[in-house]
């Protein structure tokens, strides 16, 4: 779950790490009172999960009441990658004397967290070799390798209390709140020495939601994504017309692969899990119904324990519930295929012996209808 | 790493043994239904489940195994050093803790969403203890005609020599199928794992039969995410791996910064991508096959050479 910067800076508060003053408002009324609150000038910064905002114009300096309502109204309604975005955050200007890079993420391949640190702030850190990578223990990082990072970035005596203070907060925040990723982009030096997050980017670990009632308020979930998940199946809408379904989630993105290569167009991802039944597959269709863009479905499912039957079942139940109305070209790998053929013959849905023959046949159908 | 680790050994043992192709496993969380499900079916697959542990059914069996309240009496009545994890996310790391408190030198991990703090944990904790886990998030691991611990079908595999090594549940069977079909059977089939951290990664797998005899080739499937893929290839270059490779990734044409229904499965920028993990691999010389029906025919040129 990626939050939102306000959510981040929230939860940044918590742990003692500063953040300039600022006033979270969703429509123009609100904004108003944020402004008066704040004083000018000040930052409007569209609140969105997809990075890139400042390229895109979605972060915009506002100077004075002339150019405000404008202003807002504009990133209120201006789309980033296809996101609109959930509220602008208003936020004072400071004075800042230095900028500089800091994060801590999962380090996958080393299976532990990372540090990195950069002496130059608001930059791409991939584009960038000033910076400094640290391995650490998840049992927590020792003032001195927190005086060694402050030393590397040649953090002056003034604020070397302050930058090791907030390291060692935002490791704890991420051991507490279980983050993949806590970075402040940048995090700014000001004139009194003090150090300031402006930007927050938190990436919270899904799986230990479980244990943390008090983040659930910052899950954002689309009607269908919450359809998707109570019934516990992985929903990512795509932009094409074919739906593809699947049991498994390196399948269903295998299918996606072969459908583009095919010159599909894949509509949405779903990974129903590891049951295949009559009900998981008419929930699914049920799912996918709901996507008036999707012309056809193609269903692709492998496994020894798959009865191709109850499937066959569960896809003339949805036809016939008038669940679904466009064709389903499937390709199930299974026990009592010849029964399920039997079953589907001269309807809607047709089954197909391997999956490249199933994705040849609704390409075609899709692409000439 | 620990290269003395050598999981044949653990898994069917040597010829010597009493127990040979006969190992000892203990399952956790054996009465639940996924848990017994899958028992009965390792059982008919010919996997010696020896014992079973669920907290307050102890002194009960299920299917003629004897079942037990901790961890601590099932490996004692057994002497059993694999274990294979059946219980729910939020209760792996305490089962986990437990079984290599207890002397488990190889776990099976299969829940879905563990927190990686406690994949992190487990990781460490085993290491400093000499055991190894499969997972989490992993189908397990199987030795066609022999055993298996884990929830794989048995259809799509045979015996062989090709070792399968996947990111990917379904598609490790998918892919396997495909080989059996071609007549390339299996040595080991094992799942990594479809999480950021894997207990046994690509290129602890690697190593896992960089030695053996009775394996001639690999494939490896992965997907996007996470940089597993690159950092094999670097591997395979920089330790002169020898064996011939194909490789499969799964993934190419999702979008960025979505998560493709893995936990891991998530491109940041070109951090994770497909196009960075071909780039890898054909740099190595391994193969990247299109589709997994092209894997067998890509083996085939390679098994030549």
């Amino acid at each position: 779950m990626r939050l939102l910067e306000y959510q981040g800076k929230e939860l940044f508060n918590q742990f003692g790490i500063k953040t300039p003053t600022s006033f979270l408002a969703s429509n123009i009324n609100d904004a108003k009172k944020g402004a008066q609150y704040l004083g000018y000038p000040f930052v409007l910064k569209s609140q969105l999960t997809v990075g890139g905002r400042g390229k895109a114009g979605a972060i915009q300096k506002c100077k004075d009441p002339s150019e405000f309502e404008s202003k807002f109204n504009e990133l209120l309604n201006k789309e980033v990658k296809g996101e609109l975005p959930r509220g602008i955050l208003l936020e004072k200007m400071v004075d800042i004397s230095k900028e500089l890079y800091l994060s801590i993420f999962l380090n996958r391949s080393k299976r532990c967290f990372s540090i990195i640190a950069s002496s130059e702030g608001g930059i791409d850190i991939e584009q960038t070799e000033k910076k400094v990578i640290q391995d650490i223990f998840i049992d927590g990082i020792s003032l001195e390798l927190a005086n060694d990072i402050s030393h590397k970035l040649n953090i002056s005596d003034d604020s070397k209390n302050s930058f090791v203070n907030l390291l060692l907060n935002l490791f704890k925040l991420v051991i507490e709140k279980e983050a993949e990723l806590a970075e402040i982009n940048p995090l700014a030096i000001l004139s009194d020495g003090t150090l300031i997050a402006l930007d927050a980017k938190v990436i919270i670990d899904d799986n230990s939601l479980f244990r943390h009632e008090e983040l659930k308020i910052y899950l954002y979930m689309s009607e269908l994504e919450k359809q998707a998940s109570k019934n516990g199946f992985s929903f990512v809408e795509l932009d094409g017309d074919i739906a593809i379904i699947g049991n498994g989630a390196g399948l269903v993105m295998s299918t996606l692969d072969m459908v583009s290569d095919a010159n599909g167009k894949a509509g949405s991802f779903l990974d129903f899990g590891g049951k295949a039944t009559s009900e998981t597959i008419y929930k699914a269709l049920e799912v996918i119904s709901k996507l008036p863009k999707i012309k056809a479905i193609l269903v692709n499912l492998f496994g020894g324990i798959v009865r191709t039957d109850l499937v066959a079942q569960g896809i003339l139940d949805a036809y016939k519930n008038n669940i679904i109305n466009v064709p389903v070209f499937a390709r199930i790998s299974g026990a009592q295929s010849e029964k399920a053929k039997q079953m589907l013959y001269g309807g809607k849905a047709k089954l197909f012996d391997t999956v490249e023959e199933a994705i040849n046949a609704v390409v075609l159908n899709v692409n000439t209808n | 790493m620990n290269s003395q680790f050598d999981i044949f050994k653990i898994l069917i043992g040597s010829s010597t043994d009493s127990d040979f192709e006969n190992k000892s496993v203990i399952i956790q969380g054996i009465t639940g239904s996924f848990g017994s499900t899958h028992t009965r079916l390792m059982k008919t697959y010919g996997t010696n489940i020896a014992a079973g542990v669920t907290p307050g059914k102890g002194g009960s069996k299920f299917e003629d195994i004897p079942v037990y309240n901790t961890m601590e009496d099932a490996t004692k009545s057994t002497g059993a050093v694999i274990s294979g994890i059946f219980v729910p996310a939020p209760f792996f790391y305490n089962a986990a803790k437990e079984a290599i408190d207890n002397g488990i030198k190889l776990l099976v991990a299969i829940p879905e969403h563990v927190p990686v703090i406690d994949s992190i944990k487990v990781y460490e904790y085993a290491k400093k203890q000499g055991a190894r886990m499969i997972g989490p998030n992993t189908p397990g691991v199987i030795v066609p005609k022999i055993m298996k611990v884990g929830i794989m079908p048995a259809q799509p595999f045979t015996e062989g020599n090709t070792v399968v090594f996947s990111r990917s549940g379904t598609l490790m069977y998918e892919v396997s199928f495909h080989l059996s079909k071609s007549g390339y059977g299996q040595r080991l089939a094992l799942g990594i794992g479809g999480d950021p951290i894997n207990g046994t990664n690509l290129i602890d797998s690697f190593e896992l039969i960089r030695d053996r005899d009775d394996v001639d080739s690999i494939v490896v499937v992965g997907e996007i995410g996470g940089d597993a893929e690159e950092q094999l290839a670097d591997h395979i270059i920089k330790t002169n791996f020898s064996k011939p490779v194909i490789a499969y990734i799964a993934g190419r044409s999702a979008p960025k910064e979505k998560r493709m229904g893995h936990a891991g499965a998530i491109v940041y920028g070109n951090y994770g991508s497909a196009e960075s993990k071909i780039a890898h691999y054909l740099k190595a010389n391994v193969p990247v096959a299109k589709s997994p029906r092209e894997i067998p025919i890509l083996l085939k040129e390679q098994l030549k050479r």
